[in-house]
């Protein structure tokens, strides 16, 4: 079962003004299921490209290495390939949509995502309880469901905006991506409160923060360091008490 | 036969019918025609829009008669029995004729108490607002009109809605036809104008045909013109539009137009206004494949102060398609607090695709506000990614986010019978230019409600 989610000197490149830059070099990462995993590390490191990566943006292109996930080759299948097989990416930046409107875009891609596993799509009713259920979860008004996607929306609203298309979509690896960053206490708990509703034995999560207070609720089985493309250290939750008091710069000699 | 050969492009496609014509001002628009031809590409308010398309046919006068099963199935699929404009008054043209079986109710046609209808065809006048002198098709038009609707409002009725629709039912050979219409709002009236133009198929090949309107409004002291037209002749068709509009006073032209058929099409606005705190809106949108050419030009003069002019167009093309605006935005030196803003967009889908912008600015008075803008672009890797990583396949991704770049233009347009049908007209056009959408989305709005 190690095999859930498992990454394989992983290197990474994309091309910066025609010069190819390399991002990630050699990232190796397993993460079993229902296991919670952290990602620190100092800006510029590569964590938001190896979750792209395993989104499957296609700007970056994997030079060497393999990513294989529920035993399938990750880096073979289009990012809504991945999606349907239960990947989710909570973006740093989530993207604008204008002129599409949030409830419309959560219900389509709830749909999308229910049709590639074989469930029924929901209809407008049932789409409406769900995500009304959600919504209420999470501490979130209704009106922004009738806004257009992100438009218009402080950090900390796209923030849980992503949380819940988390929640609606079910996915079994969710990567949040520095979503804790500048966010409330109230807002960070909200959070965590979503990822912590999906944990289950079949429900694995890779959260990328630089704030110990995060992981304070996860409570996360591992914590990784990434440098310059690499995991260079690894440990468990209290290595994030570690890094909250004396920063990086230990690990950052260790892997030069 | 006249011996002087014109400047532009040759006349040969109507020669025929020019002939013999002894109305004074028909006589004086076929011999400006005469004078400077149809207008080639050297000619500068057509250098992005050529009409070599007209050449080589010769478009004979539309045919009166036609099959009514495939005129009625045409009007049922643009205008359906259940939709909201069902019980809407509707003028119905086939082939530039008034058509009064079709119209509605059956055997004339109920309008609002305070509206005037009347068919061009029964006292042919030409309005005084049109430039035929300075615009060719304008003077084609002149020479050729045979029917088209007149509609005057009373002082102070609110007149709700009416549907104009052109039919075109083409045979096997060209035709034209050319209708005069007219909509002219007394003081503080109000009118919906929801303009139509399909085709029926008539069961031969591609259509050669070409509609030529010419729309003059008149609008009077704090009126208001609605005016909304959905452009969807057939493939291969022509479709040469030229309105015109006079706002007075405090009164308003709003305008969308949406261009989805034809070949070769072209939306053309003259607006005029000649009050103060008068304003007019000329947005519209295009959604164009193969290798359709839309055209939309403006020309906006301020001739008062504290005038609003507003133009927002969207431009969507695929294939080999090319997008034109011109926007002209004149600002007499009376009209000082002019607020005028034009700004288009476009989409460009293919690496075959084009766009061509002209905005003018001619500014006299000194203290106005006036901003233009033009933006082209494919689709955004990101918000594509974004869609994508969210489950939904690349086709529907695409789908929605050309979709929403229009749908942001339409919003413009606030009535819900006329939002309706260009909703409609769009999702249609949508699914043949990028492809259907897969199951669920376009009427989960339904949910959010
Ligand atoms: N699209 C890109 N073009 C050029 N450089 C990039 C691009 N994306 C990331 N990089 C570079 O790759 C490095 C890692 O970036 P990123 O993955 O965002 O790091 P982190 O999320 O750890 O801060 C940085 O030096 C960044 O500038
Ligand atoms: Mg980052």
């Amino acid at each position: 079962m190690s095999d859930f989610l498992n990454i394989s000197g992983l290197h990474a490149r994309i091309d910066a003004d025609g010069a190819p830059k390399e991002i990630l070099r050699g990232v190796d990462l397993i993460i079993a299921p229902g296991e919670v995993h952290a990602i620190m590390g100092p800006n510029g490191s590569g964590k938001s490209t190896l979750s792209y990566v395993l989104a499957g943006r296609e700007d970056y292109e994997v030079t060497s290495g393999s990513v294989s996930f529920k035993g399938q080759d990750l880096l073979a299948m289009e990012p809504e390939e991945r999606a349907a097989a239960g990947v989710f990416l909570a973006f740093q930046a989530p993207i604008e949509l204008p002129g599409v409107n949030n409830a419309n875009f959560l219900r389509t891609a709830v749909n999308a995502v229910r049709r590639a596993r074989g469930d029924a799509e929901l209809d407008a009713v049932a789409f409406l309880k769900t995500v009304r259920a959600a919504t209420k979860k999470l501490s979130m008004s209704d009106e922004m469901l009738k806004r257009n996607v992100n438009v218009g929306f402080s950090g900390g609203e796209k923030k849980r905006n992503e949380v819940l298309q988390m929640t609606m979509l079910q996915p079994s690896l969710a990567i949040l991506d520095e979503t804790d960053s500048g966010l409330d206490v109230d807002a960070l708990r909200i959070v965590a409160d979503g990822v912590n509703a999906l944990r289950s034995p079949t429900f694995s999560a890779l959260v990328i923060t630089h704030h110990q207070r995060l992981l304070d609720y996860l409570n996360p089985d591992r914590v990784h360091v990434m440098a310059r493309g690499r995991i260079v250290h690894s440990g468990g939750a209290e290595l994030a008490k570690e890094i909250d008091v004396q920063g990086y710069a230990s690990f950052l000699a260790e892997a030069a | 036969m006249n011996a002087i050969a014109p400047v532009g492009r040759s006349l040969a496609p109507f020669e025929a019918r020019l002939d013999g014509i002894e109305d004074p001002i028909r006589h004086a628009a076929v011999g400006e025609l005469r004078r400077v031809g149809l207008p080639g590409p050297r000619v500068e308010a057509w250098r992005y829009t050529h009409l070599r398309p007209l050449a080589g046919h010769e478009f004979r006068e539309a045919a009166a008669s036609f099959d009514a099963d495939l005129v009625g199935r045409a009007l049922d699929e643009s205008l359906p029995r259940d939709g909201l404009l069902a019980s809407t008054p509707r003028l119905v043209l086939v082939n530039g004729r008034f058509a009064p079986e079709l119209s509605s109710p059956a055997n004339g046609v109920a309008l609002p108490e305070g509206v005037t209808f009347e068919r061009f065809l029964a006292s042919p006048e030409f309005d005084a607002l049109a430039t035929p002198e300075r615009e060719p098709l304008v003077a084609l038009n002149t020479a050729l009109a045979v029917d088209g609707v007149c509609l005057s409002v009373a002082e102070g009725v609110a007149a709700g809605r009416i549907v104009l629709v052109s039919v075109a039912f083409a045979g096997d050979e060209a035709a034209s036809f050319h209708p005069r219409h007219s909509v002219s709002l007394g003081a503080g009236a109000s009118l919906e104008l929801i303009e139509l133009a399909v085709s029926s198929g008539s069961g031969a090949g591609a259509a050669t045909y070409f509609h030529n309107p010419v729309l003059t409004c008149d609008v009077g002291e704090g009126a208001k013109l609605t005016h909304v037209k959905v452009q969807k002749e057939a493939a291969g068709a022509t479709h040469l539009a030229t309105v015109y509009a006079n706002i007075a006073t405090r009164g308003a032209y709003d305008s969308f137009t949406l261009g989805l058929g034809a070949d070769l099409a072209r939306h053309e606005v003259h607006a005029r206004l000649s009050g103060a705190k008068a304003a007019v809106h000329v947005n519209g949108a295009q959604l164009l494949g193969e290798k359709q050419v839309g055209d939309i030009t403006s020309v906006i003069t301020h001739a008062a102060p504290d005038c609003i002019s507003r133009q927002t167009i969207r431009n969507v093309l695929t294939d080999h398609a090319r997008g034109v605006f011109q926007g002209k935005v004149h600002v007499h030196q009376i009209a000082q607090k002019t607020d005028g803003y034009q700004m288009n967009q476009a989409l460009l889908l293919s690496p075959h695709a084009e766009i061509d912008a002209k905005p003018e600015l001619e500014i006299y008075a000194d203290d106005v506000k006036c901003s233009h803008g033009a933006t082209v672009g494919a689709l955004d890797d990101e918000q594509l990614f974004y869609l994508r990583s969210r489950g939904v396949p690349e086709a529907q991704a695409r789908r929605i986010l050309v979709e929403a770049f229009l749908l942001e233009v339409l919003d413009l347009h606030e009535d819900e019978a006329g939002r309706a049908l260009l909703d409609t007209a769009l999702g249609a056009a949508l699914s043949l230019r990028i492809g259907r959408l897969q199951g669920a989305g376009q009427d989960a709005g339904e949910a959010s409600e």
